[in-house]
């Protein structure tokens, strides 16, 4: 963990993804995990027409001081959560830097206009070269997949957050996701939100370099 | 959503702007809340209609904005304290009561709350809410963060009361929707009794009968009101100043602007050169603290979004006190440091301000840039906005998409506000032909439908939700049958506001605070009013397809057609998966089929997609919610369903 007084202030985080993929849920339930640390946290979200189909985009700015703009100034990421692969792309154009991390889901949502056949989509491994060129770490996780698996696909959402959870700098934890589901979602869905939880941070520990940097990182 | 009311005092709480203008009323005593469902308001009713019965409140969706002012206000007439909430363009349809009972004023605490739509995020246009407040004399309160959001809420309700007259809180999609720590205040205990008093003079403010009129007297009291208004405004401690004492420029800002503003400064490093005067009491402008802060320099520039009512407000002040403060240089919307139309953020303000002071800013490096040149050759494709998998509208525009093909007059259809606004482009297969305010689809087709004397041979149709039928359809529908006007207006019933959230209508059996309430039967209305009215399931795109073909050839005054089928994304439907699609591959034909790919290229379902590799469709089983209505639509019947388990 590093140490709290190194961490970016503001910390910029971007949840992105395509609506009815559970983006709000996802930056609500992360959010309120810093909140009750202690920060101040600001989420700027678009909905309403976006969610039909649209890309959907929150904006959460993370501070031990003050309330921030619930717009992320161009270039200025920190990480960039994409649950859908394009997306992750998308937000590097305008948010990137070449310190930003992207933590994104493998599996495509094609727009209308890809059915279509009136334009086209890149190749995952297109994707993934872009991200890993416009960022210090690409991670790509088969979250929907994953999520399929534990029974649901919509659980991608939670696949993700938990394994943010180790990419974050901050101090949260397995227990502030169940207080925090436990005080949101009906008892009923806990276990299966804790095992994607579980899942996403465990599949974080899996990648290469990731264990041994989250030892040795510190005060730089 | 119990969070508003679970902590009483000295919490956090990570809230969105929308659910602390709710707890600012609930700290104030609020006990009647209405409003008419829009983007980016909604929250804010449906937020207190949860907790009602906790609360002992009453909390209602009215039918629409003009209604549930008068609701509100009523309560006020009755002394308790009310709250009324809309959108942008609901202040426009509110408008007219807004003036009068401007002139009346209220008793019990009265805020009209307006979250508009910088940008048009969510929205049909980017109308300006602040200039009713100038036009129709009444305060107006702008919050520039979440905290603020709720403790000026509260303050309006008091400050309502002093003046005896309803308050503006106006908020922007960037609030509203935005979501940041709020602490607490107390949550009174309220006993509240209604009451009406009429038993003295008009012009007794108290106690006597609730009227605009006489104008002359009532229109010098609201004047009087407006300038107490002022005097107290002058003392906000919603008021704001961070700068030095000479700054080189001073910004003047209000709502979201301050908070762009405040990182500008921050990231150009300036806070030493500019000066920061933040504004939550907007109209009446505080005039002495306005000069007092004019005087520190020579420069100002005005950050707001939308039309330029501060800068405009502004510059009048600056020329009354011009003798006093001397001439200023005014950078804002006039002179096109800061944009006219669309949102503002951070970099629009860095931009504004490296302008006006001649700084050099490079949000990303040159070397990024670069790197994201080469690395994007790839394009990204566009995410254009689409019907849900499983939408009702989808099936609706095919079969009038295709009756209007079949019938071959030109013929044309009227568009209205709701997710089938979206009728306008290739998701709806680019059916509709006009799009303005709600109910405007069926007044314009009763016009349309006058024109065949000027040789207008056109058939004309127009569309319309449930909730706007009740809205503001009706009228339009009278005038129609009245005058004999030749249309079809084709109703949309998902079974409720499915575009906010599914906020109940007075469709439904049941009212926001969940009690059941009697429902009113779209096809009696329509029947009463003398239309020929026929209902279809749209998921039947053949039989759909047949009735509009036959209702548009009849030439005999309005016809309606209800298509009934509720909403994919709707609480009772959210879940339910009727049938398991598949593709039999072995009958898709690909592109070599002859229908121009039906499926995929025209029908432009999110779940149904396209097998590059394979060249044939296929489902995408985590989208697809197996409505089985693509099953009609292929012509060699490869899309197959079969009912879910």
């Amino acid at each position: 963990m590093e140490d709290i007084q190194s961490i970016k202030d503001p910390y910029n985080l971007v949840i992105t993804g395509v609506g009815g993929q559970g983006n709000i849920l996802g930056s609500r339930v992360l959010s309120n995990m810093l909140v009750s640390k202690g920060y101040y946290v600001t989420i700027g979200e678009t909905f309403g027409a976006s969610q039909r189909g649209g890309s959907v985009m929150s904006h959460i700015r993370v501070s031990a001081k003050c309330t921030w703009s619930p717009q992320i100034p161009r270039g200025k990421a920190d990480l960039i959560i994409a649950l859908e692969p394009v997306e992750a792309l998308r937000v590097l154009t305008i948010y990137g830097n070449h310190k930003v991390k992207v933590l994104a889901n493998t599996r495509p949502i094609y727009p209308v206009g890809v059915i279509a056949g009136e334009l086209d989509y890149p190749s995952l491994s297109e994707i993934k070269a872009s991200v890993k060129e416009l960022s210090s770490t690409a991670l790509f996780i088969d979250a929907t997949d994953e999520a399929i698996k534990l029974g649901n696909s919509i659980l991608a959402n939670i696949i993700m957050i938990g394994a943010a959870s180790r990419v974050l700098p901050f101090p949260i934890n397995r227990e502030n996701f169940k207080d925090l589901i436990l005080k949101t979602l009906p008892a009923s869905k806990l276990d299966m939100n804790l095992k994607a939880f579980d899942l996403g941070a465990s599949i974080m520990e899996q990648f290469p370099g990731r264990r041994q940097r989250r030892v040795s990182a510190g005060r730089p | 959503m119990s969070d508003l009311i679970d902590q009483n005092e000295e919490g956090q709480l990570l809230l969105m702007g929308n659910n602390a203008i709710a707890r600012g009323a609930l700290e104030a005593g609020v006990s009647v809340a209405s409003g008419y469902p829009g983007t980016p308001s909604s929250e804010i009713i449906e937020s207190l209609s949860r907790i009602a019965k906790e609360r002992n409140l009453y909390i209602e969706w009215s039918t629409n904005e003009k209604v549930a002012l008068e609701v509100a206000a009523a309560a006020s007439f009755a002394n308790l304290r009310s709250l009324c909430a809309m959108k942008q363009n609901g202040v426009n349809v509110a408008s007219d009561f807004l003036l009068h009972l401007g002139l009346s004023g209220t008793r019990g605490g009265m805020v009209l709350v307006t979250c508009d739509d910088p940008g048009a995020l969510s929205s049909s246009n980017e109308g300006e809410s602040r200039h009713f407040a100038k036009m129709f004399e009444i305060p107006l309160l702008e919050p520039g963060d979440f905290q603020e959001a709720k403790e000026m809420t509260k303050w309006a309700f008091q400050l309502s009361e002093e003046i005896k007259n309803v308050v503006v809180v106006r908020s922007v999609t960037r609030v509203s929707h935005a979501s940041g720590n709020v602490r607490l205040g107390k949550l009174p205990e309220v006993e509240s009794h209604a009451e009406f008093k009429y038993d003295s003079l008009a012009l007794d403010a108290d106690i006597g009968p609730a009227e605009s009129t006489p104008v002359g007297y009532k229109h010098r009291r609201q004047q009087e009101k407006i300038k107490k208004a002022r005097d107290i405004f002058e003392e906000s401690a919603f008021n704001t100043y961070l700068g030095p004492e000479k700054p080189e420029l001073l910004i003047i800002t209000s709502s979201a602007g301050n908070l762009y503003s405040m990182e500008a400064i921050r990231l150009l490093g300036i806070a030493d050169r500019v000066g920061l005067l933040k504004l939550g009491t907007t109209w009446p402008l505080p005039s002495k603290l306005l000069t007092r802060y004019l005087l520190m320099t020579k420069k100002v520039m005005i950050v707001e979004e939308v039309l330029p009512f501060l800068e405009e407000n502004v510059k009048i002040l600056a020329a009354e006190q011009a003798k006093e403060i001397g001439i200023k240089t005014f950078y804002g919307k006039n002179d096109g440091t800061i944009p006219m139309a669309g949102e503002l953020n951070s970099d629009l303000v860095i931009s504004a301000l490296s302008k006006v002071l001649g700084i050099d800013y490079m949000a990303m490096s040159p070397a990024y840039e670069r790197k994201l040149e080469l690395a994007t050759l790839t394009a990204i494709p566009d995410r254009e906005r689409t019907f849900c998998s499983g939408c009702p509208h989808r099936a609706s525009f095919w079969s009038i998409h295709n009756a209007l093909q079949v019938d071959n007059r030109k013929g044309f259809v009227c568009g209205d506000i709701g997710c089938y606004a979206m009728g306008r482009l290739p998701c709806g297969f680019s059916t509709t032909k006009t799009l303005h305010a709600m109910g405007s689809g069926a007044g314009l087709a009763s016009g349309f439908g006058k024109l065949a004397q000027f040789g207008m041979d056109q058939p004309v149709l127009a569309v319309c939700g449930d909730s706007t039928f009740f809205h503001a359809v009706i009228p339009a529908l009278i005038n129609a049958v009245h005058h004999n006007s030749n249309i079809t207006l084709v109703v949309l019933d998902n079974s409720g506001t499915a575009m906010t959230g599914f906020q109940p209508h007075p469709g439904l059996t049941v009212n926001a605070m969940g009690d059941d309430v009697p429902s009113i039967d779209i096809a009696k209305i329509c029947e009463a009013i003398g239309a020929k009215v026929e209902i279809k399931d749209p998921f039947d795109l053949e039989e759909t397809r047949k009735t509009v073909n036959r209702l548009m050839e009849n030439d005999e005054g309005v016809k309606v057609l209800i298509l009934r089928q509720a909403c994919a994304l709707s609480p009772e439907r959210k879940h339910e998966k009727k049938y398991e699609m598949s593709i039999d591959e072995t009958l898709c034909l690909g592109e070599n089929c002859g229908c121009n790919r039906l499926c995929t290229r025209m029908f432009r379902c999110p779940g149904l997609i396209w097998d590059k590799g394979k060249r044939k469709a296929r489902i995408d089983e985590v989208i697809c919610v197996g409505c089985g209505v693509c099953s009609f639509i292929c012509p060699v019947e490869a899309i197959k369903r079969e009912k879910a388990a």
